[in-house]
């Protein structure tokens, strides 16, 4: 593989790994606060119609991207009650939601597509060089060259690592998430911790989704997802709950994405020609990184996942 | 004293009746609430909520016809509803039943394809090898479970994509029939479920569904082996204190569940569609999670359930055509469902207790 092709291939890691780790380091959030959040994949899918449409009616994709995160935010406030205030079972809630969105976005798109006789292309996010980083040879064309949603979500995870450790919100969230009841004596709303942070994955979870609908493509396509908020979940176990493991996790995941990507395009193909191989079907490729996320999952081992994870807390028990 | 005990008595039955009356109630209200809200959602589309609903039940009852159709949609659920609530009896989340139906329906369509066998035995073992294919992708998700401690949820979940692929993988290579059209060849006659009245489409996998429907009944509460079950899903710590080996029980429930959908793909195949394509199931294995949670884990509810949510998928077809709503919009209704009875159940739960503070 020449120079090129290996940048060409990093530049893509990063890129694919951009809608995962917004879900994943928002998911982290109300992970770390006990909630456990396997809704982020319908959040997502949301995020992906709601941010199209938008950019696709108002000409403007930062719109979107405002609008994608209120979605995410609404549905995830519908979850919250559900679980927190209610106490309804979390994975269940979510099962239910993702089921719920996967629903909602189909049939309103297919509206979208009934009502539109043209063609249904948002206008999408330019490229931001950034000047002088972007000449250094092979790192500048790998980092430095991306849309602008790029940045902003490799800025979050160090953003998440100081708040959860170097501010009182983070203890208050880590705490929320350990021993609520400890927190509660300690004055902490304990509810109120929880709220927000489900608010703020679900608003996160959203704008990845956008990502995908008006950063890498100008289009919603029905399931477009396709698991990526499951992968984002299992970033942040494989990533053992800190903000820095979450993106090395959604890097490799990332990663695998841009490699699949690149064998269904036939650029390795050379490569399997000389290890005697004449064709890969195009599903092995695709299966690449859901294959990756289960041998990930499968060598980390026992995981030491927040102590009040997916546990309803409620004053009055004993 | 004997008047205390007796007052004691008729208040636990009380209660008891209490449990059992919400039980029945509260996925009839939960359905309600969901095509209520749903009604909103058509209303807002600029659709008569009345005439989609009533396309709805015609689509799904109005002849002889459509109501095979719907007893034919609803098979498949049954095998993969009962296949989550034996899972999640044992404390164990399946939400991979989709996968498990497509390598049953995977390892069924090579043996009624590639094997040569006279009538009932090769229906036999395209039956017993789609067990197989299911029982295995459900085991590989327990195991990891019960060894690893890894989580069911996401293990099951990128399985079902894996699966999928894999179909797709030997729909169009190794098992692919001759010519243009990406499909397999089709079963051989005799391994083909036989119809069970001549002039319908109704099949013997009916008869395999009730037959599977009261086994689970069976194994969950009258065997030794479906008490440990359900005491590690009601209580695992209280059941690895009873010296009960709760990792083995789950891998084992989550093998069990896995062949009980692998039937679901494999009935299907072998009754219905004969040929394996790219995307034969709609979603059986996810409409299963709605099925069985609605149905309350619980055999009986699991089949009302199957048979209510089949004729939802069948109508939703006439829905379509007469309103131009899209089917997609039953998932809207299904999740919707599962959220009004989990929150339901938790409110239920909260009026009891203040009832018992109240009392006390």
């Amino acid at each position: 593989m020449d120079m090129d092709a290996l940048i060409g291939l990093l530049h893509a890691t990063i890129r694919l790994t951009t809608p995962l780790l917004f879900a994943a380091i928002g998911g982290l959030y109300n992970e770390r606060a006990g909630v456990i959040n396997i809704a982020l994949e319908g959040k997502m899918l949301l995020g992906a119609l709601v941010g199209f449409m938008v950019a696709f009616s108002s000409g403007n994709p930062w719109l979107g991207v405002l609008a994608a995160a209120a979605s995410g935010a609404l549905v995830a406030l519908l979850f919250a009650y559900v679980t927190i205030t209610l106490g309804a079972d979390q994975i269940v809630s979510a099962v239910a939601i993702n089921l719920m969105m996967l629903g909602f976005t189909g049939v309103v798109f297919r509206l979208m597509k009934a009502a539109n006789s043209g063609s249904l292309s948002a206008p999408t996010f330019q490229e931001w060089t950034i000047p002088g980083l972007a000449q250094i040879p092979v790192l500048g064309p790998v980092l430095f060259r991306h849309l602008p949603l790029v940045y902003l979500a490799f800025l979050l995870v160090p953003l998440a690592h100081f708040i959860f450790y170097r501010t009182t919100w983070g203890l208050s969230i880590r705490a929320v998430g350990e021993h609520p009841r400890a927190a509660d004596t300690l004055g902490v709303k304990v509810r109120t911790v929880r709220y927000l942070t489900v608010l703020w994955g679900g608003a996160m979870a959203a704008i990845g989704g956008a990502v995908l609908s008006i950063g890498h493509n100008s289009t919603f396509i029905e399931n477009m997802t396709a698991g990526r908020g499951f992968i984002a979940f299992s970033a942040i176990v494989f990533g053992k709950w800190t903000p820095l493991g979450t993106m090395l996790a959604s890097l490799l995941f990332g990663f695998a994405d841009a490699l699949q990507l690149r064998i269904q395009a036939g650029i390795l193909e050379p490569l399997f020609r000389n290890l005697g191989i004449q064709e890969v079907a195009y599903q092995i490729p695709v299966m690449l990184p859901y294959v990756v996320t289960l041998v990930a999952l499968f060598f980390i081992g026992k995981s030491h996942w927040p102590a009040a994870a997916a546990i309803h807390y409620d004053r009055e028990e004993g | 004293m004997t008047t205390v005990t007796q007052a004691r008595e008729s208040q636990a039955s009380r209660a008891l009746r209490w449990e059992r009356l919400i039980n029945m109630l509260l996925p009839v209200l939960a359905i309600l609430a969901s095509f209520l809200i749903g009604s909103l959602f058509l209303w807002a589309l600029g659709v008569s909520p009345v005439t989609a609903y009533t396309a709805l039940v015609k689509g799904a009852f109005g002849n002889q016809r459509l109501a095979t159709s719907t007893i034919l949609k609803s098979i498949p659920l049954i095998f993969a509803g009962l296949a989550v609530t034996l899972a999640y009896r044992g404390g164990v989340f399946n939400i991979g039943a989709e996968g498990q139906l497509y390598l049953g329906a995977l390892f069924a369509v090579w043996a009624g394809t590639r094997l040569a066998l006279p009538f009932p035995w090769h229906l036999l073992v395209a039956l017993a090898l789609g067990i197989l294919g299911g029982m295995i992708w459900g085991a590989i998700p327990g195991y990891l479970k019960a060894t690893r401690d890894m989580n069911e949820i996401i293990v099951t979940i990128l399985m079902n994509y894996i699966a999928i692929f894999t179909v797709s993988y030997f729909v169009h290579g190794p098992l692919k029939e001759e010519g243009w059209n990406t499909q397999t060849d089709a079963v051989a006659e005799t391994a083909r479920l036989p119809t069970l009245w001549a002039g319908t489409r109704l099949h013997y996998g009916v008869i395999l569904a009730l037959i599977c429907l009261v086994l689970v009944y069976v194994v969950l509460f009258h065997t030794t082996l479906g008490y440990r079950i359900r005491m590690v899903g009601a209580n695992i710590h209280g059941a690895r204190y009873a010296g009960i080996k709760t990792t083995w029980i789950m891998a084992l429930a989550m093998a069990l569940s896995g062949g009980l959908a692998g039937l679901a793909g494999t009935v299907e195949l072998l009754g219905v569609q004969y040929r394996l394509i790219d995307n034969f199931s709609p979603g059986w294995g996810f409409d299963a999670i709605a099925v069985a949670l609605v149905g309350r884990l619980n055999p009986i509810g699991v089949l009302i359930a199957a048979l209510f949510f089949g004729a939802l998928r069948n109508g939703a077809n006439s829905m379509q055509t007469a309103v131009r709503v899209d089917v997609v919009v039953i998932y809207i209704l299904q999740g919707l469902a599962i959220v009004f009875l989990i929150a339901g159940s938790s409110v239920d739960n909260r009026i009891r207790r203040w009832l018992d503070a109240w009392q006390a």
